[in-house]
């Protein structure tokens, strides 16, 4: 079961391998970084670089026609690109996993962030996602094993919400 | 210009144990259809823009199979960043077939960029698909046959064709969990 250790990124990575993920897209977000690179190193992984959020749901879904696990990383405002794509996995029972690195909330230094960051529980779950969510160091682990095996063994899409809290904010200095 | 549902039923005409098909929203469901009822077959009747990377993710779990992918101008227009991600985590086991009528037949006709000034053929080209070509005449058939048997993919084929409006060809179900796990169940794990 999940582990708690040094960087949280490591325990979702331990995630995966227990798991049998074996399949990682993402549009880059600075907090999923750690855990892109992990991915990275890892043969038995293939990361898919996106150059947009929704397609990593419809490759996410191909992959598991073809009984190959994955899990799609992205930051909150990748949440609104995918919106009609997630009606993929729901008409079709494929089991979603997405990881979600939230900004827009905890001390955000750019408005931008604002609107998508806090649509995005909402428009998660108007689409029938279970948004599941960590903001402690320590729960990571546990609740991206709960996350997972709930999309896998209840063939439903599920979303875990990384609370910014974990990720900081930067502030950004002009100049 | 080619009447697209004859040239998709002669593609799939003694189709080989190998080959598994998946289409896109709109007429490509269809005509898949037409050429008859396959538990290979896999038919998106939604999700527009999201064919193409089903069809990458299904290459890259399947790589014992020929995944064959047929959808239109419109839905591969609506996603058209999946062709550079294709061509750069590139599988060797894809065709990707765009019925390109230079328009959105399943909504009215209206015409798409294509009709305009794009080009496919060159958008597949620029994002990094060297195997892009595009088909304008029956002939074009035994090429199109090589490639999606045999050449090393990813390939894409742009098969110009006439903006008609054909008949309806329902699939076998309409719930995408049932096609999902018959299509499934087609393949060996
Ligand atoms: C996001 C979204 N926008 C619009 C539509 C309406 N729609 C359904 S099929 C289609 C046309 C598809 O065009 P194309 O891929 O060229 O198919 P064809 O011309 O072969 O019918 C459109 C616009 C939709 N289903 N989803
Ligand atoms: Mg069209």
């Amino acid at each position: 079961m999940a582990e708690v250790t040094k960087d949280w990124r490591n325990d979702i990575y331990a995630v995966f391998k227990e798991l049998n993920i074996t399949m990682v897209s993402h549009v880059p977000d600075a907090g999923h970084t750690p855990l892109i690179n992990l991915c990275e190193k890892d043969n038995e992984i293939e990361v898919v670089t996106l150059t947009t959020e929704q397609d990593g749901v419809g490759l996410s879904c191909g992959a598991y026609a073809g009984g190959k696990r994955s899990a799609l990383l992205m930051q909150s405002s990748g949440v609104g690109n995918c919106i009609n794509a997630l009606a993929l996995p729901n008409i079709c029972r494929i089991p979603f996993l997405t990881l979600v690195s939230m900004r827009g909330e905890w001390g955000e230094f750019v408005p931008w962030q604002v609107p998508m960051g806090l649509g995005t529980p909402k428009v998660l779950e108007a689409m029938d996602i279970k948004v599941f969510r960590a903001d402690y160091k320590d729960e990571v682990g546990s609740t991206v094993d709960a996350a997972a095996r709930f999309a896998f063994n209840t063939n439903r899409s599920a979303a875990v919400l990384l609370s910014q809290k974990m990720i900081g904010a930067k502030q950004f200095k002009n100049g | 210009m080619i009447e697209r549902r004859p040239f998709v039923q002669k593609i799939l005409k003694n189709r080989k144990d190998n080959l598994r098909v998946v289409s896109g929203i709109g007429t490509s469901t269809w005509d898949l259809m037409s050429a008859g009822d396959n538990v290979g077959n896999f038919g998106f009747i939604g999700a527009m823009g999201q064919s193409i990377p089903f069809a990458l993710g299904l290459a890259k779990a399947k790589p014992n199979y020929r995944i064959l992918l047929f959808t239109g101008d419109g839905d591969t227009l609506m996603s058209l960043g999946s062709i550079s991600t294709i061509a750069n985590h590139p599988v060797s086991n894809l065709t990707m077939i765009v019925l390109d009528n230079e328009s959105y037949v399943e909504t009215g006709s209206q015409p798409t960029a294509t009709a305009g000034k794009t080009d496919l053929e060159l958008i597949a080209k620029g994002s990094g698909i060297n195997n892009s070509y595009t088909v304008k005449s029956e002939e074009g058939y035994e090429k199109i046959m090589k490639t999606v048997y045999e050449e090393e993919g990813p390939s894409f084929i742009v098969v110009k064709c006439k903006p008609k409006a054909t008949p309806l060809v329902f699939p076998h179900s309409f719930d995408g969990s049932v096609s999902i796990n018959r299509f499934m169940s087609s393949m060996n794990s």
